[in-house]
């Protein structure tokens, strides 16, 4: 499939993903053979909102393709904060940069973005939207273990507002793959999602509970239940609380399960389960390097093409 | 109906839009952007008796043929409507309305957090799906009431 942006997992194919997973195996494998692959050229960092592990592994992945990055640096700092528009700071940005990735507060940002340049823009998080190459990384993760057909992956957590649930839920609808989700009421997936995995066909449940699910698990993922979500600190606490992972909690899975989180997070995992062959989450933000790195070759191999 | 019912009288040349779903005649005239403005004449029937429908609403408007793309977006808030083309008082041309692929500009996403509500240089943009719009941008769903999203003055 050609893919001149990266917006939404839900544009993704089987055989897209699998290129790239792929690519992105070759690069782990000799990643000095990737040195000089795109020396000279520009990778516009623009991030509207914060982010440590997306930025840096972006800014580490283009790095060691040869070429280099430019940041926009914090909102602050720019003339977003002057009532520039979106619109015109990627048309700008584009003229600096021969592609551009890109973070943002609003749903649908990225995709508006997309419409007003010709480099390649990925979208890096766009408010509770999307997050694709995340869910790149996530299915590197996930298939290096138990390859990508015949699973059961339990999604826990903040399933609302969660952009990285929702890129992997779309994605995984590719896959072989029983999906269980599993949030308080409050929290469940939005309607958008459910009718998009609907329509897809995919194996589909939803759980308040992870104890009835948990055994048979190939993956469980977990993410951060937010305190803003909930406007009562009592409320927010009892539920975290229901919602976190410990040694104990995890006698009831199989010993092969996979604990991943996209990260960071509070303490929705007990610091003691980072050192059982449960936890894959430090595994899975190391391997953002070779997965950016191998969506970037991809992206600009087809511009230059193009040009 | 018969004549002696009518509570619209007849229109010698322009558009009657029929079997409007009951309440919906004021945005139908909201999304094709008649106010009565530009002098023509604009009669509504509203909770009408319909064999279809139940009721019905029913709008006329004098002097006035709608274009194809003013009959789509109408099939938003009024599938069930039918087109009547008057010349002279008669109906010249009948037909009912098809849904389009895609509205743009004419609802605004009721997702706060969409882009198309920041100020940014785009109009809003929604595909047509089985039942309801949906937001080209941040993936919104509408399916109730989509006639309260429409953004135009009404």
């Amino acid at each position: 499939m050609r893919q001149d942006h990266l917006i939404s997992a839900a544009n993704l194919s089987r055989e897209s993903i699998e290129a790239v997973l792929d690519r992105a195996a070759a690069i782990d494998a000799d990643p000095a053979a990737y040195r000089q692959r795109h020396a000279g050229a520009v990778l516009a960092l623009c991030f509207f909102e914060p982010s440590t592990r997306t930025k840096m592994s972006f800014d580490t992945a283009m790095k060691r393709l040869g070429g280099t990055t430019v940041d926009m640096g914090t909102v602050e700092s720019s003339s977003v904060k002057k009532g520039e528009t979106l619109a015109d700071t990627v048309r700008v940005v584009e003229g600096y940069a021969d592609a551009i990735v890109l973070r943002h507060p609003s749903e649908g940002a990225a995709k508006m973005a997309s419409e007003f340049v010709d480099v390649p823009l990925v979208n890096a998080g766009d408010g509770a939207g999307q997050h694709p190459s995340q869910t790149l990384l996530d299915l590197y993760t996930i298939r290096e273990r138990a390859g990508l057909d015949d699973l059961s992956v339990g999604i826990m957590g903040d399933l609302k507002y969660g952009r990285t649930v929702h890129s992997l839920a779309h994605a995984l609808t590719n896959f072989d793959v029983r999906q269980h989700f599993i949030s308080p009421e409050s929290l469940r997936l939005p309607r958008n999602v459910r009718f998009d995995l609907h329509e897809s066909g995919a194996q589909v449940r939803e759980h308040t509970d992870l104890d009835a699910v948990l055994p048979e698990l190939d993956v469980l993922y977990v993410t951060r239940i937010q305190r803003e979500r909930f406007p009562d600190e009592n409320e927010y606490h009892a539920i975290a609380g229901e919602y976190r992972i410990d040694e104990e909690t995890l006698d009831a899975a199989r010993d092969d399960l996979s604990v991943m989180h996209p990260l960071p997070r509070v303490d929705e995992i007990a610091p003691e389960v980072d050192d059982t062959e449960y936890a894959r989450y430090f595994e899975q933000a190391h391997n953002g390097v070779p997965v950016r790195m191998a969506l970037l070759d991809e992206l600009l191999t087809q511009a230059e093409a193009e040009r | 109906m018969s004549d002696h019912e009518l509570r619209v009288s007849k229109i010698r040349n322009g558009t009657v839009i029929d079997h409007v779903a009951a309440g919906q005649a004021l945005n139908v005239l909201a999304i094709l952007g008649i106010d009565g403005s530009e002098g023509e004449g604009v009669s509504i029937g509203m909770n009408v008796p319909s064999d279809r429908l139940g009721r019905k609403d029913v709008v006329k408007v004098e002097d006035r043929e709608l274009s194809q793309s003013e009959v789509e977006v109408l099939s938003l808030i009024a599938p069930e409507a039918s087109i009547n083309i008057i010349r002279d008082y008669d109906v010249v041309e009948k037909s009912r309305v098809d849904r389009p692929d895609t509205v743009t500009g004419l609802l605004s996403c009721p997702n706060r957090n969409c882009i198309t509500n920041d100020n940014e240089p785009i109009a809003s943009k929604f595909g047509v799906v089985a039942d309801g719009v949906r937001c080209a941008y941040c993936g919104d769903i509408v399916r109730d009431d989509i006639a309260a999203h429409l953004d135009v003055q009404s």
